[in-house]
């Protein structure tokens, strides 16, 4: 065990320089929130955008040196760590400047969407850094408890609650079912630790039947926070359910939360057992690519479609994890990264189109938006295609990354099955295009927007062009972090 | 400066050009116009410059640049050009040319977005043909997809949007299993370079599921029976321009890909599939030309004449090795080789063509039925006779561009096997059947109805585009030695190549 050091305490407080920023500052928000008004609300948007920015630029400016552990083995920090941290911490500024205009125009501007968004932000920075299944848990639980919270934040919306209940309950299933197979794997390998349970597998646990039991209660509770088939139940309902700027919460930074907790627990902690959970996330992957695609087709609500897309995409995500070699690790690093740009994105252009007394979130309210936008309909064309998967779009080095993972480890099978579903999800993407592009508008309300969030949407839409044009840096992001 | 990169001027100059259109002029059509048709003759002229240096005496590849492009997967921004590429490239700049002037003002509606997508769809086609890396042909070849959904789905028929999607789902699918067979070939020889693919040794099993897949992405594209039925829908429902491109352009991507990727990767595949390629190639030829018989519609029709024709560019690209297996001499795969090519140009133009002619009668009476026509020549001379000219060469008739193709892939397969030439050749009686019986309902007999005879002829613009194309049939079909000359030197390197197994010992 470890025993207390206060070099070792030191080094942590600069490791987790960017955690303990953005809970101080998280509070101090919170606070300074009670005593503003309604119309200087903004004040709480733009402090909490700033915070996210600092923790980015402590997370990005720390030095790191390999991987090390820090504060009693609890805390980790390495390459993959600051990668993550800093795209998720951008992501959520990015979000929080979409979501800022879209608020004010629905008139729920409360301060609680922004704290409760830091306090599941600081949840995921704490999960990705874990290097114990205590810290891992604390993460996990941080994140989703301020999410479930976040769901039902407009208290008048009768579906928002019946969305939140809906997700607590499932998650807290979820939850319970990790800490059993946590607990199981402590029993057999006598440790919390990712690296002793490493080291302990490695040492001749790899076929202990006790182990395989807890391996698959962890399997549930990863497909769950994933949203991977069959754990798939709540994604549509919570993303219809919710206020869009929660669904495009929900549906960008958590997923790097959800990558990161399947590395650390599975990539790091159970790596002896690969052959096992490889097996078990075949099943998943083909299951999620399959049901998400196809079911996606029938969808009329874009919020819920988006849904099924994001179902299909954690399969792509899967794909790449379950190869268990570096390379797959990061073609699935690649993949949660690429598609929280362009998930971004897309949630973006249904909070623009939004107004008062409006919420756009049927397939059939991009009707004819080539006629009433041209760039923001050329924006939405972009994210549908990358999201298909075509070049030269960032989606398409993403998928390329996977299935070049797969047949890596010569899962030829397996790669077709992934084209053969990439296929069917084209159909619907370019479904969206074909209502922007070949229809007719009905509706010619001018797009609002702040001119902040038009700014930073149209960089958004421009950084998933000029990534597929150039995706080497990206690549290059991924293959330091995961060697 | 710009001597040295000419190629990457050919892709680049059509794509910066049309999203430059699209940002400057979105409410200026006639600048969009001018601009757009600038963009189209400078590339024109580029390609033009481009034959000008090319030295048809070597297989090797010229105007070759190389730049770093994703190093952490070994892809590179890899051009080049030999005798399969550079008339296909010449054919890709003339005719974007001529479809820019077509659609000048039939198109009212999007204006700036219709040019555009036409100017981006250029540089991607010419990426393709020019493309010597797998991931950056693959990145063009799915690039062009997208301006094309685009253009079909927008200035389309009253179908357009299932067609579209068709077009789209059909291509996507057969291009993605390319994508895993090139990945795949990459992580046997850690290169993504086509050169390094065509000298890397595999065995029976990996070249047959290479070639399947290839098979997938370029059959497709040809279109080879049984994969064609996207086609006729696409082109009954892309507007003029669209279907022009289509036909000229896009089909050949398949001929090409089979000649610049199957047949060098995988030899050994393609010469034991062979027997599947040509049973292909002639039920294409023939069962598709009687289907093509039974058409009203005249865009269906020559939709299918379309495949029909196309069916003798894959014959002739994989005749060969039944040649050498029967005769034991190479002499006429390099033929057959030629014949393909001359096939595919003189296809791009008189396809091209015969889809203008269908669209100056288009926009006059807006109806594609062959019963709303007849007595034409009444009325429009000028066009009747140019559009005889067009039927001529579509039925192959000798002079025409369309003679010298059909002629040299007929010869050769003879040397493979009588029964071939006998069945291909019944595309001589079939070809005149549903051309020449199309020209009599609609151009010859008695002034069918009042509309017909309101119709005006060609303007001057329709003469211009009409007129080049036949002067290029024309000298393709009178002196097709200099387009022989430039395909050489690449058809018997190309057939040398291939008759070299590979397999792994």
């Amino acid at each position: 065990m470890y025993s207390f050091s206060a070099a070792d305490f030191n080094a942590g407080l600069g490791y987790a320089g960017a955690e303990i920023f953005l809970g101080l500052a998280a509070c101090a928000i919170l606070m300074l929130d009670l005593l503003l008004s309604d119309a200087k609300r903004h004040w709480t948007a733009a402090l909490a955008v700033a915070s996210l920015l600092i923790a980015a630029a402590l997370a990005a400016m720390e030095p790191v040196s390999g991987r090390v552990t820090a504060l009693g083995g609890m805390f980790e920090w390495d390459r993959m760590a600051q990668a993550l941290k800093v795209v998720a911490l951008l992501t959520v500024a990015v979000v929080f400047v979409y979501s800022t205009a879209y608020l004010r125009r629905r008139a729920i501007m409360k301060g609680e969407y922004f704290v409760l968004g830091l306090f599941a932000t600081l949840g995921i920075l704490v999960l990705i850094s874990a290097a114990s299944f205590i810290t891992l848990y604390l993460g996990l639980e941080m994140l989703s408890l301020s999410l479930y919270a976040m769901v039902a934040f407009d208290r008048d919306s009768g579906k928002a609650a019946e969305s939140a209940i809906k997700y607590f309950v499932l998650g807290s299933l979820a939850s319970g079912t990790l800490l059993y197979g946590m607990s199981i794997v402590y029993g057999v390998t006598g440790s919390l630790q990712l690296d002793t349970i490493a080291a302990a597998l490695h040492g001749g646990l790899e076929a202990n039947v006790g182990l395989l039991f807890g391996l698959a209660f962890i399997i549930v509770a990863i497909g769950f926070k994933f949203g991977a088939v069959p754990f798939h139940m709540w994604i549509p309902d919570v993303y219809e359910g919710s206020p869009t700027c929660v669904t495009l919460f929900i549906g960008t930074a958590p997923k790097i939360a959800a990558f990161a907790l399947a590395m650390r627990l599975l990539a790091q902690g159970l790596a002896g057992a690969q052959p096992d959970w490889g097996q078990m996330l075949v099943v998943l992957a083909v299951l999620s690519m399959a049901i998400g695609n196809i079911v996606a087709i029938a969808q009329t609500n874009l919020k819920r479609m988006l849904g099924y897309s994001t179902i299909s995409h954690v399969g792509f995500i899967l794909l790449g994890i379950l190869s268990g070699t570096p390379q797959g690790y990061q073609a699935a690093m690649f993949y949660t990264i690429t598609y929280v740009i362009v998930a971004c994105g897309s949630f973006g252009m249904l909070l623009l189109l939004s107004r008062r007394g409006f919420e756009a979130e049927m397939i059939t309210d991009f009707k004819g938006l080539n006629a009433r936008n041209p760039w923001f309909a050329g924006m939405m064309a972009i994210f549908m295609f990358s999201l298909a998967g075509l070049p030269p779009f960032i989606g398409f080095w993403a998928k390329f990354a996977v299935i070049q993972a797969v047949l890596g480890v010569d899962d030829t099978w397996l790669a077709v099955v992934a084209v053969m579903f990439s296929v069917i999800g084209a159909f619907y993407y370019l479904r969206i295009v074909k209502q922007m592009y070949f229809d007719e508008p009905t509706d010619l309300a001018l797009i609002e927007g702040s001119t902040l969030m038009r700014t930073v949407l149209s960089a958004n839409g421009l950084i998933v062009l000029a990534l597929g044009l150039m995706p080497g840096a990206l690549f290059a992001v991924c293959q330091r972090a995961l060697q | 400066m710009l001597a040295g990169h000419l190629l990457s001027v050919l892709i680049w100059l059509p794509i910066v050009g049309g999203f430059a259109v699209l940002a400057f002029f979105n409410r200026n059509a006639r600048a969009a116009r001018w601009t757009s048709l600038a963009v189209a003759a400078a590339t024109l002229i580029a390609s033009i410059a481009l034959y000008a240096q090319f030295h048809d005496q070597s297989a090797a590849m010229q105007f070759v640049e190389r730049a770093s492009w994703v190093p952490s997967i070994d892809a590179q921004f890899y051009v080049g050009v030999d005798g399969l590429s550079m008339p296909l490239i010449l054919l890709t700049t003339f005719t974007t040319v001529l479809v820019v002037i077509a659609g000048w003002s039939n198109v009212d509606k999007r204006v700036t977005q219709y040019f555009a997508a036409f100017l981006i769809l250029e540089g991607s086609m010419i990426g393709v043909f020019a493309a010597l890396d797998a991931l950056l042909f693959y990145v063009f070849w799915e690039v062009m997809l997208i301006p094309m959904f685009i253009i079909i789905g927008v200035w389309g028929g009253a179908r357009r949007v299932y067609a579209t999607i068709k077009f789209f789902l059909y291509t996507f699918l057969g291009s993605l299993l390319m994508l895993v067979a090139l990945i795949y070939l990459h992580m046997k020889s850690g290169s993504y370079e086509l050169a390094v693919f065509q000298r890397l040794p595999l065995s029976m099993t990996e070249q047959t599921l290479i070639f399947l897949a290839f098979f997938a992405a370029f059959a497709v594209k040809v279109p080879m029976w049984p994969v064609h039925t996207w086609l006729p829908d696409a082109h009954v429902e892309a507007p003029t321009g669209g279907s022009v491109v289509l036909a000229a352009i896009m089909l050949k991507m398949g001929g090409y890909g089979f000649m610049r990727l199957s047949l060098p990767i995988v030899p050994d595949a393609s010469r034991e599939l062979t027997w599947l390629m040509i049973a292909l190639s002639l039920i294409a030829v023939v069962y598709i030309g009687f289907v093509a018989l039974a058409q009203k519609d005249m865009k269906k029709l020559i939709a299918y004449s379309s495949i029909a024709h196309m069916g003798f560019v894959t014959l002739g690209i994989f005749v060969g090795f039944q040649i050498v297996a029967r005769t034991g001499r190479t002499a006429g795969v390099e033929m057959a080789l030629d014949g393909s090519i001359v096939q595919m140009i003189s296809h791009g133009l008189v396809s091209g063509a015969m889809f203008l002619c269908v669209g100056v009668l288009y926009d006059r009476m807006h109806s594609r039925e062959i019963a709303d026509y007849g007595g034409v020549v009444n009325t429009m001379p000028v066009f009747a006779s140019l559009m005889m000219l067009f039927a001529l060469a579509n039925s192959a008739l000798p002079g025409t561009s369309g003679f010298v193709g059909e002629f040299l892939v007929i010869l050769a397969s003879f040397k493979a096997n009588l029964w071939y030439s006998v069945l291909a050749g019944t595309t001589l009686v079939l070809g005149a059947a549903y051309t020449l019986w199309l020209v009599k309902r609609v151009i010859f007999g008695a002034v069918a109805n009042d509309r017909v005879a309101a119709l005006k002829d060609l303007n001057g613009r329709e003469f211009l585009v009409l007129g080049l194309l036949a002067a290029a049939v024309l000298v393709v079909g009178l002196w097709p030695a200099p387009l022989l000359d430039a395909v050489r030197a690449t058809t018997q390197h190309l057939a040398q190549q291939v008759l070299v197994s590979k397999l792994v010992p």
